[in-house]
């Protein structure tokens, strides 16, 4: 079980292999939206709570995880995830609604250094969130929008607050929108970038986390990183499925 | 314009002119335009002598709003542009002052219009903008030794308090004193970043905070941000405060608690008093003057 800020998720794992996943809309009571994720997780995989040997949970609201034997540390999840999903992996990115994290691992998935953004909206999904609602675009628009960009345009991008008048600014001066979008996807690439410059990059990055999903992101950042970086299916779901890998390992342990 | 209950953010445009001033055709008359991104400053000074002064919002576009500043600041006084010796631009703006015979710096302007609106005792400036944040040390002539900038993020700022005034629907003049209506100051917020706190005093109100009580822990929160800024430049008295958060009480009384200091008096700039939002514009004004004279000289 994942607890994010903005979504809770939840991913049923049996002998390794993914067989059920759910996702919910934390709201105002995460514990509740979690135990609808994990229902409908199970309910995929045919499975009911009784079948479940170990439950962990991770996330910013990880504490409030229902049926929870235990938790782990989100760029422990991370860690997991990434080297179970693409086996290569040393550097794990997940950018959030509210947090971004670069995790160092090593090939068993085991974390050996992080950097975390969870201080400035300006580095995670809610820079994206607040410029589309400036451009009055939707949030799912928005990549496809800034791939039509051949260029950037100038906004100050260190800032969600400056940013916003800076979008509106540019709309009134009838600005390009794709230009605009591009430009909110490099911003958030170069915060990204930097951070995992921090760490030392590790040639094979394997991005995970809900802005995985957005193509004009993975665009701005390939280029920024002068790279191809990874990205696994379900990005979104990597924090559950890092958290349900520790939960099989938890469980075997006890079964012996 | 008058207030709407819609803009809470939306504050007062004023200009004042000193009676005991009548310039004359012998006089130095130079001026200095502050365009900020908040708030457009024009002050006009005769021989060195604040005369009048304005100050206005900024609009979308810099020489418009630097034009209506200057002719704020004009209004109702006896001098015409055309009687203007030196105009100095100043700002984040300041490039996009289309009358200004030279550009220079807001660092430089906020440095000499403290020391002339408080006196050689200045040693240390916060100047906080409309979207940056300041800490300026200073020499007894009001130049600048050192400074300390943070232009990349709203909190504390004043495009900040504007949106947490909307946030609250609070008129932007009142944010302070209302901050200061608490029994016992609350924890500050968690997080300074304005798009998370405005998440946070959401959560807040609905767990029953008075709204007085949230903008304690917001206002607490940004002044110690901004404490923070004075203490790695290295503060030393006095303590002034420039810029439009000048007038928020609940903003300087803090950074004061937390320092253990105290700043020296905002001067009472309802009834006159040199406006300490028109800091850079006063000392754009004087570098104007002291620009003019030495232009004289070489010309001699």
């Amino acid at each position: 079980m994942d607890l994010g800020t903005q979504r809770v998720k939840a991913v049923v794992l049996k002998d390794d292999v993914v067989v059920g996943r759910g996702q919910m809309f934390a709201g105002f009571d995460p514990a509740k939206a979690t135990e609808q994720a994990v229902n409908d997780a199970l309910k995929a995989a045919n499975l009911s709570l009784l079948d479940v040997n170990h439950f962990t949970a991770t996330g910013s609201a990880m504490d409030l995880a229902p049926h929870a034997n235990n938790t782990v540390s989100m760029m422990g999840a991370d860690a997991k995830a990434g080297v179970f999903l693409i086996p290569q992996a040393r550097t794990v990115i997940d950018i959030g609604a509210e947090e971004a994290r670069a995790v160092k691992c090593d090939a068993r998935g085991l974390m050996m250094e992080f950097v975390v953004n969870e201080r400035c909206a300006a580095g995670a999904g809610a820079f994206i969130e607040a410029m589309a609602r400036a451009l009055e675009v939707k949030l799912d628009d928005m990549g496809l929008l800034a791939l039509k960009a051949e260029r950037a345009s100038p906004i100050n991008a260190s800032c969600v607050i400056f940013g916003e008048s800076d979008v509106v600014s540019l709309i009134h001066r009838q600005e390009s929108k794709p230009e605009i979008a591009r430009a909110v996807f490099d911003a958030m690439a170069d915060r990204i970038s930097s951070m995992i410059h921090r760490l030392g990059i590790n040639p094979e990055v394997v991005l995970v986390g809900g802005v995985a999903k957005d193509p004009g992101f993975v665009a701005s950042l390939n280029r920024k990183l002068d790279l191809a970086v990874q990205i696994p299916e379900y990005p979104e779901y990597a924090g559950a499925l890092g958290a349900a890998l520790i939960a099989a390992t938890r469980a075997k342990g006890a079964s012996k | 314009m008058s207030t709407t209950q819609e803009e809470f953010w939306r504050w007062h445009e004023y200009h004042h002119i000193m009676p005991n001033i009548k310039p004359a055709d012998k006089d130095i008359i130079t001026a200095g335009v502050d365009v900020g991104s908040v708030g457009s400053k024009a002050a006009v000074m005769v021989n060195g002598q604040a005369y009048s002064w304005g100050i206005t919002r900024t609009g979308s576009n810099s020489p418009e709003s630097a034009k209506k500043a200057l002719n704020f600041a004009l209004k109702d006084t006896d001098v015409d542009i055309g009687n203007i010796k030196y105009i100095v631009g100043t700002g984040y703006g300041r490039v996009n002052v289309p009358m200004a015979n030279k550009a220079i710096t807001e660092i430089a302007c906020h440095a000499k219009g403290a020391n002339f609106i408080w006196g050689p005792s200045v040693r240390t400036v916060l100047d906080v903008g409309g979207q940056d944040i300041k800490a300026i040390k200073i020499d007894e002539t009001g130049r600048v030794v050192s400074f300390l900038m943070n232009d990349k993020c709203a909190a504390g700022t004043g495009r900040g308090m504007e949106v947490f005034a909307d946030l609250l629907q609070v008129p932007i003049e009142e944010i302070g004193a209302m901050s200061l209506k608490v029994e016992k100051e609350p924890e500050p917020v968690s997080c300074t970043c304005v798009a998370f706190a405005k998440t946070e005093a959401i959560g807040l109100l609905r767990k029953g905070w008075s709204k007085e009580k949230v903008l304690a822990a917001y206002t607490r929160a940004m002044a110690v941000r901004m404490a923070n800024l004075i203490n790695r430049v290295n503060l030393e008295p006095e303590l002034v405060v420039t810029g439009g958060q000048s007038k928020n009480v609940g903003i300087v009384s803090r950074i004061e608690t937390i320092l253990g200091v105290k700043c020296l008096p905002t001067p009472n700039w309802r009834e006159g008093g040199l406006d300490p939002m028109a800091a850079g514009a006063f000392g754009a004004a004087l570098l104007a003057k002291a620009l003019y004279e030495k232009e004289q000289k070489i010309g001699e």
